[in-house]
Formats: structure tokens, C-alpha cells, sequence
């Protein structure tokens, strides 16, 4: 209980720091700070670029997932790969992939093309996840009541998906209110690459963080929205027994359009970013390849990831644990910090580490166990949903048994309950491990004088037009992710456990 | 193999009273049946009995030594108890032999002559050893559970229900696999159920547990045939209920005059029989009208409406079965337990003596 509500308020430090810094300012401070043609402009800009963002995720996700979840569409299983596909390529570059082709993309219709193209997967996967899991036999009932395909869409599929893809939707507003890379290399201003423009100018102002309150305001908005909009309703299959196979709907002449729309989402998404970072990886070597830096850098970047993903794991253990084994409030209470605290973007935990880091021990400034802890505070959220997940697989019922064979506690930790644990701990490190590998925000900002890692010396060359050197860094960067994507494109209905799921059958 | 004693054990979750004060005796080398309705606290009893819970108060002795009660309760893992768990919670990490062994002392953990011959006495192949526990049936799960939890060599095995999750079919068999492999150990056993066929075929004595008291701790045929209340009557099996007046050890009843089955003070009574002894025929007799027949094969059962508007219903042989409307005479066999009318639960007269088993 007391290591969860410690790492509950790691995970608070950021949304302190803001309330703590609008304190020292005060009221007048604020209006004069807040209150100007210059965040007025930065609100319009990241509002629509949100909004838009939604709601071409959101017609997308779900499209493509009715596409290949319902319909006879060819290909379904390349598609859904395909669809997937963008997650392994980081925003920023697939920001670079476009602007180095195309010079004038600089656009609020380039930043929309790219955050959306980007972030689509985060509606389309809930989406499918959500197909899957309806029962066939309410369509066919609702088919059986006279109801046209696009009518079972709108009236049967579509209220079963709504809170898969409020929560897509929620994920995708969060992500690009905190985007930095991709926009700032496209020259689109929103909030965060302010903050980071003001952080940079000023160092820490009080500018930077009371722009950075604004932003948070935003996230607190967005989440609150959520909360409301989801209500309280639970859909659920009634009735015990595998679902039947879904019988898929024909499209006829609808086939063509269907594979052209699926094929330009992919070749906007998939094909372009890889045939640019081809490109530039055939101009750069040709320049000369510099192996060893480039080693050193992979080499800093998985070391500083390995190191995120235990330390990050280790704090989510008490919290997934309490969650599950002492439901309550208090329990309820420090789990969601930790997701709220999550949900602040990257640049305003850095800023945030910053400051607390010199005011109260100047020694860790810049330091990796400042990195370490802001790793911790951005994706603490992925290591706790799986370890909670895991802990739910494994029941009290074995322990109990286990006390009855006469195993002792510390044996039963062992013999037990770290054997089920185990696949959900190892799948939450290694959503971090992936996280941290293409983290550009806060490593940018916290990173130690010297450290590079791929993103930042990615960023580095990018930022100086250096396209040909920023290539590489790019490709080690989707390699690496690559295999995690996979994984993630099969797992959709299923967990991470497939294992420790199918337990004992009735 | 012990015996078990709980005393006066009472149980409480927050203000909810879940225990109020049971006794239970349980006599070595025998199996005992709780029986009860969903929520009644057999499930919680036993979970005292195992450790996993601690009473309010009470104490639970096994084999003569105190585990619950008296001073530091002894750990679940102290206690040599062999728990079988609804759904058999196997560990998913472990095979079957991983499974069976577990309670063994590490030496004898990889002993495959062990694990065979435990599998062998819940009845299932040696073969089955390196499977892991979701390649394995319902039924073979629940084996697998006894054969873990009879390898330590417990003083007493506890079940949760381990037929309830089972299809009717596998039931059956996984049920006499049990009990063949609980009597061949020799084992004393608590079984807990809501199924009262079960209780009654599984057990050599039942307690039927309500409201958190034991309401009769006997073996299954005085039970069904000597309950001590209509409750308990109708819990059990199901009943025919009728009223009439006891004069001399008889009573005068819409079926006729029934002869008692135990000595009542004459007055006003109402009369338990069992469907079964209901014979039906088209001869002279009292009258009922037939008003569904639900045909099972092997037997049927016939709901009957008497002149009063009472409904009853009849067990008879699946053979020679009336039609819905028809009018047919009713003839009873045996005798019937009476329960003097006015007596606050339904107080049972003063049975003549413990029926033999």
C-alpha cells in the first residue's frame, strides 16, 4: 500500500509542479501570462488539429475494422497487418518521411495528414478488438428483424462499439495534444511544441509552465469528457457458449472502392514513409555510414530502455496488485494517479523533472535516474493494465490451494504466484522497453549532456535538414519496433496471456 | 485419518451474519455432506475448517488437537488438509504430474511411480501426467485436483463443490471416481453441495445447513425419510403435504387414512409423504385430476390436483402413464411423518428412536 501510494505521487510530481508554479505566480501573473493574442492562436491551432484528428481516426479506425472484421472484402488478415503497420513507425518520422519529400507540406493539412495517418491505429485496434468480442447472433437477430447491413451497423454494431472507440478517440486526442516531434518539424504550432519553443528561449520561465498548464487543462478536459461520455452502461454477450463463426457481408460492386480506400489509407500511411526513409538511407550511406555511432547510439538507447522497462515494472507491480487483490477506493484512487498522471504530456513531466530535479537535489539534473523516473511516469499505464491483468489470472483460489499442500508464503510467491505473473510482467516491460526506444520528448529534455539516443540523434540531424544521416537512425528505430506490432495485430481479441488465459476449462 | 469437531462456530462479514454458531461432528474415515442453499455459509465453514478464514468465535479440533479457536489459529498450511476447490484450480503453470506433486517433499517430487499411482487411484491414466491442465476434461480436472490433494496424505479432505461445474453426464462418473478413491484412502471428508441427490448418494452423513445453523446433521435415509422439519423435508427432496387430524397414530386425509410413522399426540397435523409413494390406478379410491405428466424415461413425474384444489405430484414408473385431464385414484404405501400444526418451525414429534442406517 505504501509503495503504490508512492508511485502514485511520482506519478503527481508533473500536475504538482503546474499547480504549485500557478500558485507562486498568482492571478495577475496568470491573466497576463494566459490571456494573449499568442496562446489564443496556439488554442485555435491544437483544437483543430485535434478535433480533426478524431474524427478522421475515428472514420477510419472504424471503417477499416467493419471492412475487415464484416465484410468479404479480399485480403482481410494482409489488411489488418497493414493497418496496424503504422504504430511501428514513430510520428516524427513519418513527419519526416513527408516533409523531406515534399518541402511545402508544412500545412495544417500536413499536420493532419500525418498525426492522423499516425495515430489511426489507436481507434482501429479497439475497434476490431470490439467486433470480435460481438455476439454474431445479435446481428443475425437484428437481420432477422428486417434490418439492412449499413441499419445493423448503426443501430446494433456501433452503440457495442462506442466505448471502444471513445477510449480510441480519447487515446489519439491525448497524443496529439502532446506530439512534439512530428509538428515541430512540420512548423505546425500547437501548445507543446510551444512549451518546449519557450523552454528553450527562456530556459524555465514561468511562461513555459503556465503554458504548459494550459495544456493540461486541455488533457483534464478531454478525460473528463470521456468519463461522461462513456456512462456507465456494460455491454456484455448474454448467454454461455462460444460465439459462432460471423458470416462475412458481401460487398459486390463495392468490392473495388472498399480495396482502393483500404489501399490508399496503407500507401498514405505504410508505403510512403518507407519508400522516403529508403531513399534517404540509400542518399546517407552513400554519404558514408557511421557505423560506430551508430552502434553506440542503438547500444545507449536499448541499455536506457531495458533499464526503463524493469524500473517502470517494478513500480507498476504494487499498484496492479492492489488494484485487483484490495479493491476499494484507496486502491481505485492510486491507480487512476498513476493514469492521470500519465496522461500529461511528455514535455510538461520533463519541464516538470526539471525544475523539481535543480530546486531540490541540483545533483540529479540531467542525470538518468531523472530520465528513468520520467520513463516511469509516461508509460507506467502500459506496465500496470498487463500486470493487472496477469494478477486477475491468477486468483487467490491457488494461493489458498497452495497454503493447504503446506507450501509456506515465500514458497508460494515463488512456486505460485510469480510463475502465473511472470508472461503479464514480462509483456508490460516489454510495452515499455518499445515505448522508451522511440520516446523523443522528454529525452530530449532530460536526457544527460553527451547521452544520445536514436530519437534524439534522429532529431538532431533532421532538425539540421541533415536528411540523409537522420535515415538510419529511423530504420533501426522501425526494426525495433516492428516485431512488437506484429505481435500486437494478432493479439487483438485475445490478451497478452495466451497462456495463463486459458485456464482450467469447465 | 481424524476426526473433525467444530464448536459453536459463528463467522461474520461486516454486519452480515454469515455463521451463527454451528456444530458439526465428523467422524474419522467418514465422508460428511454439507448441504444447503446457495448463501447459507457452507462455503464459508469450510474455508474455516481449511484456514483460510478464522472464526469469530467457536473452535475447530481435528483429530484432537485445536486449530481454530483456542489461542493462535494453526495456518492452513499447518493443518494437513487436503482442499479440492470448485473448478479444481489446477495451476495453469504446472503439468498434471507438476500438479499432483506439489505438496510432496521435494525428494519425492519427481517420483513418477508416485504421481501414477495417485493418478491411478482417482481412476485416470498414467499417460495424462505431462498434460498440461487445460488439455484435460472438467472431469478429469477434478480428479486431478484429488489426486493433489490426497498426496500429501491429509488428516481430512475438503471439496467446494467439485461436481457442480461438470455436465450432467461427466458428473456421474467423476462423482464415483471420488468417492471410490476417498473410500480407498480411507480418507475423512467434508464435501460441500447444493445438490441434494448428490449429498444424499455421495455421503454417509449430510448436514443441512440454513441460515447459518445446522439444521440436521443426519445420515442421508433418516434424513429423507425422518426430517426434522417441513423445511428441511422439502430441502431434501420434494414433499407432499397434506393436513388432517392425528387420532391414535392415525389421520384422516384427502388421500384416505395414513397410518404415522412415529408416535404424535393426538390434534391437528400436517403430513409429509414423498411422491414416490403415491400409486396411481383407475381402480376405486380418492380422487385426483391429472394436470401435467413430465416424462422422463426411467420414471415420470405426475402433478395432481385433488378435490380440495391442492396440488401434489406422484412418482411413478415410466410405463403405463395417465393422460393430462384424466381422472385417476390415488393409493399410498408406507407411512407418513407428522408435524403437529401450531408449534412455531414446524417442531418435529419426538422421533422413537435413531433410525439404523
Amino acid at each position: 500500500m505504501l509503495l503504490a501510494a508512492a508511485v502514485a505521487a511520482l506519478a503527481l510530481v508533473p500536475l504538482g509542479h503546474i499547480v504549485v508554479a500557478a500558485v507562486g505566480v498568482g492571478w495577475d501573473g496568470i491573466t497576463e501570462l494566459v490571456f494573449r493574442p499568442r496562446v489564443a492562436e496556439l488554442l485555435v491551432n491544437t483544437v483543430r488539429l485535434v478535433g480533426g484528428a478524431v474524427v478522421v481516426c475515428v472514420v477510419l479506425g472504424v471503417g477499416a475494422a467493419w471492412l475487415v472484421e464484416r465484410s468479404a472484402v479480399p485480403g482481410r488478415r494482409v489488411w489488418h497487418v497493414l493497418l496496424v503497420a503504422p504504430l511501428a513507425v514513430p510520428a516524427f518520422v513519418t513527419s519526416y518521411a513527408w516533409i523531406s519529400l515534399l518541402p511545402g507540406f508544412d500545412t495544417y493539412g500536413g499536420a493532419l495528414l500525418v498525426v492522423s495517418l499516425s495515430y489511426a491505429p489507436f481507434v482501429y485496434l479497439p475497434a476490431v478488438a470490439a467486433f470480435r468480442g460481438l455476439d454474431p447472433a445479435l446481428e443475425d437477430t437484428a437481420r432477422g428483424l428486417g434490418l439492412s447491413t449499413w441499419g445493423v451497423f448503426r443501430r446494433v454494431q456501433l452503440p457495442q462499439l462506442r466505448v471502444a472507440v471513445l477510449g480510441g478517440a480519447l487515446l489519439v486526442a491525448l497524443h496529439v495534444l502532446a506530439e512534439f516531434g512530428a509538428l515541430a518539424m512540420l512548423r505546425y504550432p500547437t501548445f507543446t511544441t510551444a512549451v518546449y519553443d519557450q523552454y528553450r528561449a527562456t530556459f524555465n520561465g514561468p511562461g513555459a509552465t503556465m503554458l504548459a498548464g494550459v495544456l493540461v487543462l486541455l488533457c483534464l478536459v478531454l478525460l473528463l469528457a470521456e468519463i461522461r461520455l462513456r456512462g456507465a452502461r456494460g455491454y456484455a454477450r448474454t448467454g454461455a457458449g462460444a460465439a459462432r463463426a460471423v458470416r462475412p457481408v458481401r460487398l459486390g460492386a463495392l468490392t473495388a472502392p472498399a480495396l482502393l480506400a483500404l489501399a490508399a489509407v496503407v500507401a498514405l500511411s505504410v508505403a510512403v514513409p518507407l519508400v522516403s526513409l529508403v531513399r534517404w538511407m540509400a542518399t546517407g550511406t552513400s554519404a558514408g555510414l557511421d557505423v560506430d555511432t551508430l552502434a553506440t547510439t542503438t547500444g545507449t538507447t536499448l541499455a536506457l530502455a531495458a533499464a526503463a522497462a524493469v524500473v517502470t515494472t517494478v513500480f507498476a507491480l504494487p499498484t496492479g496488485w492492489l488494484a485487483v487483490r484490495r479493491r476499494g477506493p484507496v486502491a481505485t484512487l492510486l491507480e487512476r494517479s498513476t493514469y492521470l498522471g500519465s496522461a500529461v504530456p511528455a514535455i510538461v513531466i520533463a519541464l516538470a523533472l526539471v525544475t523539481v530535479s535543480i530546486r531540490l537535489v541540483p545533483g540529479l539534473y540531467q542525470t538518468v535516474p531523472v530520465l528513468l523516473a520520467a520513463y516511469a511516469i509516461l508509460f507506467l499505464p502500459r506496465a500496470i493494465v498487463t500486470v493487472r491483468a496477469a494478477v486477475e489470472q491468477s486468483p487467490p483460489l491457488h494461493d489458498d490451494v497452495a497454503a493447504s499442500l503446506g507450501a509456506s508464503a515465500p514458497a508460494r510467491l515463488w512456486r505460485v504466484t510469480l510463475p502465473l505473473l511472470a508472461p503479464g510482467i514480462g509483456a508490460g516491460a516489454a510495452l515499455v522497453f518499445l515505448a522508451v526506444v522511440t520516446e523523443l520528448t522528454a529525452t530530449l529534455l532530460l536526457a544527460p549532456t553527451g547521452t544520445t539516443t536514436l530519437a534524439t540523434a534522429f532529431w538532431s540531424a533532421s532538425s539540421a535538414l541533415e536528411y540523409g544521416a537522420a535515415a538510419p537512425y529511423a530504420v533501426v528505430m522501425v526494426l525495433l519496433s516492428a516485431p512488437a506490432t506484429v505481435l500486437l495485430s494478432r493479439d487483438v481479441s485475445r490478451d497478452v496471456l495466451p497462456a495463463a488465459r486459458r485456464g482450467p476449462t469447465p | 485419518m481424524s476426526a473433525l469437531s467444530v464448536t459453536g462456530v459463528t463467522k461474520s462479514y461486516g454486519r452480515t451474519p454469515v455463521l451463527a454458531g454451528v456444530d458439526l461432528h465428523v467422524p474419522a474415515g467418514t465422508t460428511t455432506a454439507l448441504l444447503g442453499p446457495s448463501g447459507c455459509g457452507k462455503t464459508t465453514l469450510l474455508r474455516i475448517v481449511a484456514g483460510f478464514d478464522d472464526p469469530d468465535a467457536g473452535t475447530v479440533e481435528l483429530g484432537g488437537r485445536v486449530v481454530a479457536g483456542a489461542g493462535r489459529p494453526v495456518p492452513a498450511r499447518r493443518r494437513g488438509i487436503g482442499f479440492v476447490p470448485q473448478e479444481g484450480g489446477l495451476f495453469p503453470h504446472l503439468t498434471v504430474a507438476g500438479n499432483v506433486a506439489f505438496g510432496l517433499p521435494r525428494r519425492l517430487r519427481r517420483d513418477r511411480a508416485r504421481v501414477a499411482s495417485l493418478l491411478e487411484l482417482v481412476g485416470l491414466d498414467a499417460a495424462l501426467a505431462d498434460r498440461t491442465p487445460h488439455q484435460l476434461s472438467g472431469g478429469q480436472q477434478q480428479r486431478v485436483a484429488l489426486a493433489r490433494a490426497l498426496a500429501p496424505e491429509p488428516s481430512l479432505v475438503l471439496l467446494d463443490e467439485p461436481f457442480s461445474s461438470l455436465d450432467a453426464s461427466l458428473r456421474e462418473d467423476t462423482r464415483r471416481a471420488v468417492v471410490a478413491a476417498l473410500r480407498a484412502t480411507g480418507a475423512t471428508a467434508v464435501l460441500v453441495t447444493h445438490d441434494q441427490a448428490e449429498a444424499l448418494s455421495t455421503a454417509d452423513q449430510v448436514a443441512v445447513l440454513r441460515g447459518g445453523v445446522l439444521a440436521q446433521l443426519a445420515d442421508p435415509r433418516t434424513l429423507y425419510r425422518d426430517p426434522r422439519d417441513l423445511d428441511v423435508a422439502a430441502f431434501v427432496g420434494e414433499a407432499v403435504v397434506l393436513d388432517g387430524d392425528a387420532v391414535g397414530g392415525r389421520v384422516a386425509s384427502e388421500l384416505g387414512e395414513l397410518v404415522l410413522g412415529r408416535a404424535c399426540p393426538d390434534g391437528p397435523v400436517r403430513v409429509l409423504l414423498r411422491p414416490e409413494q403415491l400409486r396411481l390406478s383407475a381402480g376405486p379410491g380418492p380422487r385426483a385430476r391429472v394436470c401435467a405428466v413430465d416424462f422422463y424415461g426411467h420414471d415420470a413425474r405426475v402433478e395432481l390436483e385433488l378435490p380440495s384444489g391442492r396440488r401434489v405430484s406422484a412418482r411413478t414408473e415410466g410405463g403405463d402413464l395417465p393422460l393430462a385431464g384424466a381422472e385417476v385414484s390415488v393409493a399410498v404405501t408406507g407411512t407418513a411423518v407428522p408435524f403437529p400444526v401450531g408449534t412455531p418451525s414446524g417442531a418435529p414429534c419426538p422421533s422413537p428412536a435413531p433410525a439404523p442406517a
